[in-house]
């Protein structure tokens, strides 16, 4: 897979402030085409709140978006959405009653060709069924196999998964997962982990946001290092060990600029 | 295969064993009109036994007549607990609006459309003030139509300046509802009686196969997860109170067909009339689940208890003593199926 050096999601000395608490201080951030770039660092480290910017769910008060090196500005989710990054929350954001066909296609349903669609406004529930179906195989959950069936009654791994096949389905560049493992257990997770993997196998940019690190240095390319809304340091799994990552995620150490890799790996 | 992995495979074998009783609570899950419909068949089975009148073509569309109002209002009431809120001024909203339209009619001399359109843009304006301090002022549903539930009625009585408005100062128009349509010998359904199955066929073909439908169970069901999902939380919310505005004020139409008259001293019930109805069919207080169907099988349920008690010749608080068990029963099944493990 070929990676073009210039980075598919970029922000620039974002800040963001909640009165007199200040969630990120001039953040900077970029993700490369086809990595996975993990997100770590403390509570209150302003991952949750950067996530949140390049989502849409927040406005920055400053700093600046690039997309495929053209400026963006989100001001609702759907901004995001349109522009091609979807978002996993760590809450499931799944209907309980709803069938996985209509929580897939939630808030983006399909409707009938023809008049039925047009007048009646009808929705194409059988496509969307077919499609949810295919959407699922794709991500390697073929293990699922009734699209009516209501999500209340999958696991949470399974719940986990449909979230994450919405997101691989409708995300055309960009996904970002905020801690898909964590109310999960250890065989959901590493389900859910092979997913991330699969993603970046079709050629999509990940933002995963985790505070496993061991999970972190089984699948990320990179790790991006919050701390006190800062972007401290990007390392790889490969340059630097788990010790050290926590090392520098509380403050005990920093990373010389030489020794980080900011660039995109090959 | 390894021994081991022969175990796990067992064990899934038996978790997905189920006992006749989960089985039924499965079924119940997917369809929770079901036990409504259940209910109904039984209770016509008993009042056959209580009166050799009970089941005759002619009671049969007097409590189709009398079902008539409560299941119109409760179209709406559904529509708004399935988005897990609750409308107690529905009633008040549909008096409002017939005393709206039969006061400008006979007393202001407006010709007959004019009221009656008037009347209807009221109501659905009353539904849209209830959707507007709940989505904006961010008020909860029970607050806010508990406090509009007063509002109206007041509103009604300084307005109607407590004068019942009879049948003889009314257009025909306004009592139209209120004719009957011979189907078979003595089997006669009002006008009315149409509307309202026509109302729930709209609304169960919206509901059932339009986005607008999947976003009102979608809303109710978790709002948080259909806000991240990207639904218009607030957008789906005042439409729903609008609607269900719009079908109170078509309910007032009913009423002054049904009733024959305008009273603004009528109606006072209503809410929790048609509360229970919702509940009777299978609609879940805590939104998300049901089917709007349901209802109208709740509606008859109560007039099919109220009239197969009298017919019995059961005394008046008995009847509203077995409605009151119904209820309780009825919630109870709700929260039974909502442990299904399906």
């Amino acid at each position: 897979m070929s990676k073009s050096k210039a980075p598919v999601l970029e922000a620039k000395n974002l800040v963001k402030t909640y009165g007199r608490v200040v969630a990120i201080d001039g953040s900077d951030l970029q993700l490369f085409s086809g990595e996975i770039l993990a997100v770590v660092g403390d509570n209150g480290a302003g991952k949750s709140t950067m996530i949140k910017c390049l989502s849409g769910a927040e406005l920055p008060d400053s700093g600046s978006m690039e997309l495929d090196g053209a400026p963006i500005t989100f001001r609702r989710q759907k901004d995001s959405r349109d522009a091609g990054i979807e978002t996993v929350y760590q809450t499931l954001a799944v209907s309980p009653a709803l069938d996985i066909a209509a929580n897939l296609y939630l808030g983006r349903e399909v409707r009938k060709k023809g008049v039925l669609g047009s007048i009646f406004r009808m929705l194409d529930n059988s496509g969307m069924k077919k499609s949810s179906k295919e959407h699922m195989t794709a991500l390697g959950i073929g293990t699922i196999q009734n699209m009516s069936q209501a999500v209340e009654t999958l696991s949470g791994g399974q719940r986990q998964a449909v979230s994450v096949a919405r997101a691989a389905a409708f995300g055309q560049k960009v996904i970002i997962l905020d801690e898909p493992t964590a109310a999960l257990g250890v065989k959901e997770s590493g389900q859910v982990l092979k997913m991330i993997l699969n993603l970046r196998e079709k050629g999509l940019s990940v933002i995963l946001i985790s505070h496993n690190m061991p999970q972190v240095f089984e699948v990320a390319d990179r790790i991006h290092i919050q701390r006190l809304g800062k972007r401290v340091a990007v390392v790889t799994p490969k340059s630097h060990t788990m010790n050290e990552v926590v090392a520098v995620m509380t403050g005990a150490s920093k990373v010389e600029i030489k020794d980080q890799t900011l660039g995109p790996i090959n | 295969m390894s021994k081991e992995n022969t175990a796990i495979d067992a064990a899934e074998t038996f978790k997905d064993r189920a006992t006749t009783k989960q089985k039924v609570q499965t079924t119940l899950h997917n369809y929770p009109w079901l036990s409504s419909a259940a209910v109904l068949i039984a209770a016509v089975f008993v009042f056959n036994f209580g009166n050799e009148n009970f089941l005759t073509t002619n009671n049969l569309s007097l409590i189709l007549q009398q079902t008539a109002v409560i299941g119109a209002i409760a179209a709406g009431q559904t529509l708004i607990i399935l988005t897990a809120g609750i409308d107690l001024s529905c009633g008040a909203i549909a008096i409002f609006a017939s005393m709206v339209m039969a006061k400008t009619a006979f007393v202001n001399g407006w010709p007959g459309w004019a009221a009656f359109l008037l009347g209807i843009a009221v109501g659905t304006g009353a539904g849209a003030f209830n959707g507007w301090l709940i989505t904006k002022v961010d008020l909860p549903p029970f607050i806010v139509t508990l406090g509009t539930f007063n509002v109206f009625s007041a509103l009604t009585l300084f307005y109607a300046t407590g004068r019942t408005i009879m049948d003889k100062e009314l257009s025909p128009m306004f009592l139209y509802l209120g004719e009957p349509i011979t189907l078979f010998s003595n089997f006669r359904i009002t006008y009315g009686v149409l509307l309202v199955i026509f109302m729930y066929i709209i609304l169960a073909f919206a509901l059932r196969y339009t986005a607008w439908g999947r976003h009102v169970y979608a809303v109710g069901d978790d709002i948080e997860a259909a806000r991240l999902a990207g639904i218009q939380v607030k957008r789906v919310l005042m439409s729903v109170y609008v609607s269900a505005g719009f079908i109170f004020a078509i309910t007032s139409w009913i009423i002054i067909g049904r009733v024959g008259a305008a009273s603004p001293n009528s109606g006072s019930n209503l809410n929790l009339d048609s509360i229970t109805a919702v509940v009777i069919g299978g609609t879940s207080l805590f939104g998300g689940r049901g089917a709007i169907f349901g209802s109208l099988i709740g509606a008859v349920i109560v007039g099919v208890f109220r009239n197969g008690l009298t017919l019995a010749g059961v005394d008046l608080y008995y009847q509203t003593f077995a409605v009151g068990l119904l209820i309780i029963t009825a919630v109870s099944i709700d929260q039974w199926i909502r442990k299904a493990r399906v």
